[in-house]
């Protein structure tokens, strides 16, 4: 039972993996940002963990605006994905995009 | 919305269209007029003045902001108040209401328009209503369409309930706050129709300024992840709920932690980091972040189940679930354990008794003694909205057929309001809109569908009859059963299929060939004499709907309560005790003189007194409170010693036994033995009571007698009438003629509403050596009671 399991599992990444790889580039470097900034906002709470959290309005803007960027991207993800029917424009949203962006860059 | 594609100009339904939009928004113009005037009879009967007490609070704040600045304000450490703790206000006060009024009065005067701040802070509310039922519209546009938008929002115009928080005068956080809650629901749901990243940055902007304003923008932050649950339960998640949702926790929560008085409770309630692990994200926004973290986990879910395979799936979710069942049960386990082991498990008392009706009244009498606080009695649900009462089942089951993302929304929000509305009697105003929208969805509905039976009756008999009998099948929809209130028909009343807006231009006879081919599925048309009926019959319920409104408004809630009024046989008598006893205080004492008397008057002395208060409104101190409550039930002398402990010079009490005046401070008593006894165990509530109730007349207590509250309000009583005849307790006085040793009367108001004492300075020297054994034994006492008193 675990062989198959691990066999399946094999198979399984294997197969996101495949399938991930076709997605077109300009999701992938959207895929890309969001994955940074996510993991700069990791590295906040782990410096966090390990100094303590003062002054913590500074701890709580930092990881926030990062995770802020983080769900803007896929927000932007969302909209722009050709596969999605919902969204039509591009042009428009990555404006909308920058404005959200904007507004974080002035609350940190 | 309609179907049709946006005509071409010129055509004949262009200009019904252009008419239709011409009108609405005249008619929307209309209906700020009349949230606007419908709240200004206190200002027509009484005067332009500032009612009630909180708004007196916020009437000083602002007038302190538009004198010194933001900068002043938000650092404003007020020592006039609490003496001699003080109070933080930049940090304890919601901003959104004072920056506002302090926003336009500043807009106004570099305009050159000269209104005063007071103006501006009575006139604000009744403005910010008309604001209020133009999100309505929004809102209910977004849900069902414009005619129902129209309908809801001259609903809202004149709803009891929000008229009595938001008459002119009434200066309080609900005025701006409800227009901020409406707005941004009216965002959210625009977002989730549109998905637009626009609407979802202006939807955290309005949520911070509901922030700013109100508590209860705890409301916000806990229906709209249950909303967003909601959808991913019943299967409709889409990428729209993650757009409309995501960003708003983010940025949402970041722009509410910006705000003092919410500060970091927006995120965690300890900082300590063995507890960082349970309390990270505080109970007011647990749902919030808990919903955050599980529309990201769906969010990915549907993505790998878009580029996977099926067989490939289902691997990945067995393999997924057999994990995480694992990990959750031990972190469930850690949290369980963590969370029982605090006294509440981190809620505060507020939210607690919201959840469990009798928390308060068990536990923390300050609570339950405000009267806002108590669950409501049905007749309140009638008074304060009427007819929209029985409308709103009928709204509900509109919002069935069809289910949209918006309609499930408007029904959570229905649901969840009339569960708290019916904790405690202050939340009906969050019912209010509520009750608005799904009412005027229903109302509609019902004319959509008469006037289209009438139109279609008619059109039917210039025609043949056989289309009209083709039509006529009806259709099985039992969900459709709308309640008998609403009209005395008992038809079925189906959803047409053609365009819902309230335009009943663009029903022609031309349109009717393909109208009817879409009708013959499932329409049920009615016979002309019903419909014309029932369309009377909703028309005259509007209208008794206005006249209880209308009256709501002069009689009930126009009230200043500052000043008041009676009727007699000689005519109008008004009754300015209060002002007239605030402006002796503030003509005839120092400046630093502080004064003692019950909190419900503090916020009012500081502000047209303007003197240092012991405890007010705020009610932050219970300890303070119950120092005062303590001294007001006290005997003379050792009441004395704790007001003088306290710097206190001065003494207010009000009293309505003359003029039968029932909220005086001897009603009010009880609370003050009740929180004084629940700090300071000396006094005992059954030392006070004759048979389980609270007398003052010869059958009285000798403790009820010799208290402080008792001597101060009846002094001299007897003087007025012979008899000392307390009209508000209906009997006459038990002590009648008796001195004060250590107070003395400085004024009583013009009715004896308002009486002030002074406090009797320390004797220099006692003369003899029997006066002093007697002195001796009396310091050994007074020393022993003062010893139970930890202020000495």
């Amino acid at each position: 039972m675990v062989k198959s399991t691990s066999k399946d599992a094999q198979d399984l990444f294997r197969s996101l993996r495949s399938a991930y790889s076709a997605t077109p580039t300009n999701l992938k470097i959207i895929d890309l940002y969001v994955v940074f900034a996510v993991f700069t906002a990791l590295i906040q709470v782990v410096y966090m963990a390990l100094v303590g959290s003062f002054p913590f309005n500074s701890f709580l803007s930092g990881v926030l605006s990062c995770i802020g960027t983080a769900v803007l991207a896929v927000c932007l993800r969302i909209q722009v994905n050709k596969e999605n029917k919902e969204f039509k424009c591009k042009r428009k949203t990555i404006k909308t995009k920058l404005g959200g962006f904007l507004w974080e860059c002035g609350y940190v | 919305m309609a179907a049709l594609e946006s005509p071409l100009p010129g055509t004949p339904t262009a200009m019904r269209n252009a008419f239709g939009n011409v009108l609405s928004v005249l008619i929307l113009v209309l209906i700020g007029v009349l949230a606007f005037s419908i709240r200004l009879f206190s200002v027509i009967k009484y005067e332009s003045v500032i009612h009630e007490f909180d708004p007196y609070f916020n009437y000083r704040v602002t007038q302190f902001l538009s004198k010194n600045g933001i900068y002043e304000f938000w650092n404003w450490f007020d020592d006039r108040t609490w003496y001699p703790l003080g109070r933080v206000i930049g940090g304890t006060v919601y901003p959104g209401l004072t920056l506002t009024a302090g926003t336009i009065w500043w807009g106004l005067n570099s305009l050159n328009i000269p209104l005063s701040v007071e103006t501006v802070c009575v006139f604000t509310a009744p403005v910010f209503s008309a604001f209020a039922s133009w999100a309505t519209y929004l809102l209910t546009k977004e849900v069902k369409g414009s005619g129902a938008g129209l309908a809801a929002a001259a609903l809202l115009a004149m709803v009891p309930s929000y008229i009595s928080r938001s008459v002119a005068g009434s200066y309080d956080n609900e005025a701006v706050a409800i227009f901020a809650l409406i707005f941004t629901f009216y965002l959210y749901i625009k977002t989730l129709n549109t998905g637009s990243l626009f609407y979802a940055t202006l939807n955290a902007l309005a949520y911070f300024y509901m922030v700013c304003s109100w508590g209860g923008y705890t409301f916000i932050i806990n229906l709209i992840p249950m909303h967003v649950l909601l959808c991913i339960v019943t299967g409709r998640y889409s990428p729209r709920l993650y757009i409309a949702y995501a960003p708003l926790v983010v940025l949402g929560t970041l722009l509410a932690a910006l705000v003092p008085v919410v500060g970091f409770n927006a995120v965690l309630t300890s900082e300590h980091f063995a507890s960082f692990l349970v309390s990270f994200f505080s109970i007011i926004s647990q749902l919030f972040c808990y919903v955050f973290i599980i529309i990201h986990v769906v969010a990915l879910v549907y993505y790998i189940k878009g580029i996977l395979s099926p067989k490939m799936f289902k691997v990945a979710v067995t393999l997924v679930v057999s994990i995480g069942m694992v990990v959750c049960f031990i972190v469930v386990a850690i949290l369980v354990a963590l969370v029982a082991s605090s006294p509440t498990g981190g809620w505060s008392g507020r939210s607690l008794s919201l959840l469990d009706p009798t928390y308060a009244s068990k536990y923390i009498p300050i609570i339950a003694s405000v009267s806002e606080h108590q669950p409501p009695t049905w007749p309140s649900y009638f008074m304060d909205i009427n007819v929209l009462a029985f409308l709103v089942p009928a709204g509900i089951i509109a919002c069935f057929s069809p289910l949209s993302d918006a309609s499930s929304f408007v029904v959570l929000y229905i649901v969840m309001s009339v569960y708290f509305s019916g904790v405690m009697v202050r939340l009906m105003l969050v019912l209010a809109p509520a009750a608005c929208i799904m009412s005027g969805i229903a109302l509609s509905q019902a004319f959509d569908v008469f006037t289209g039976s009438i139109k279609y009756q008619l059109g039917a008999s210039s025609n043949s009859t056989d289309d009209a009998e083709d039509n006529t099948s009806t259709n099985n929809a039992p969900k459709d059963d709308v309640s008998a209130g609403k009209t005395d028909k008992g038809e079925e009343i189906v959803k047409e299929r053609s365009s819902k807006k309230g335009k009943k231009k663009e029903r022609e006879p031309a349109d009717k060939p393909s109208v009817k081919a879409k009708i013959k599925k499932k329409a049920l048309v009615l016979p002309l004499e019903a419909s014309i009926v029932a369309l009377l019959l909703l028309i005259m319920l509007g209208a008794f709907y206005v006249i209880h409104c209308v009256w709501a408004a002069a009689e009930a809630y126009s009230a200043p309560s500052i000043v008041l009024t009676s009727q007699s046989r000689d005519g109008l008598h008004v009754f300015d005790d209060f002002r007239e006893s605030y402006a002796w205080l503030s003509h005839n004492t120092d400046v630093d003189d502080k004064v003692a008397s019950w909190w419900d008057y503090g916020y009012q002395t500081t502000a047209m007194a303007n003197r240092t208060v012991i405890v007010d409104n705020n009610t932050w101190n219970n300890t303070h409170i119950a120092t005062v409550g303590t001294a007001m039930s006290s005997p003379e002398k050792a009441a004395w010693e704790i007001f003088n402990s306290l710097d206190v010079k001065y003494v207010l009490v009000v009293f309505g036994g003359l003029i039968g005046y029932p909220s005086d401070d001897i009603n009010k008593f009880l609370w003050m033995v009740r929180i004084g006894g629940g700090v300071f165990p000396h006094i005992k509530e059954a030392d006070y009571l004759r048979d389980g109730q609270y007398r003052i007349d010869s059958e009285a207590t000798p403790t009820m007698l010799n208290s402080l509250m008792y001597k101060l309000s009846y002094y001299r009583f007897v003087e007025t009438d012979g008899k000392g005849y307390d009209r508000v307790r209906r009997t006459e006085i038990g002590k009648k003629h008796f001195k004060l040793t250590h107070f003395e009367e400085v004024f009583t108001s013009h009715h004896w509403m308002v009486r002030l004492y002074k406090l009797k300075p320390p004797r220099n020297r006692i003369r003899g050596k029997a006066k002093k054994l007697k002195s001796k034994t009396s310091s050994g006492l007074s020393s022993k009671s003062a010893k139970k008193n930890p202020w000495v």
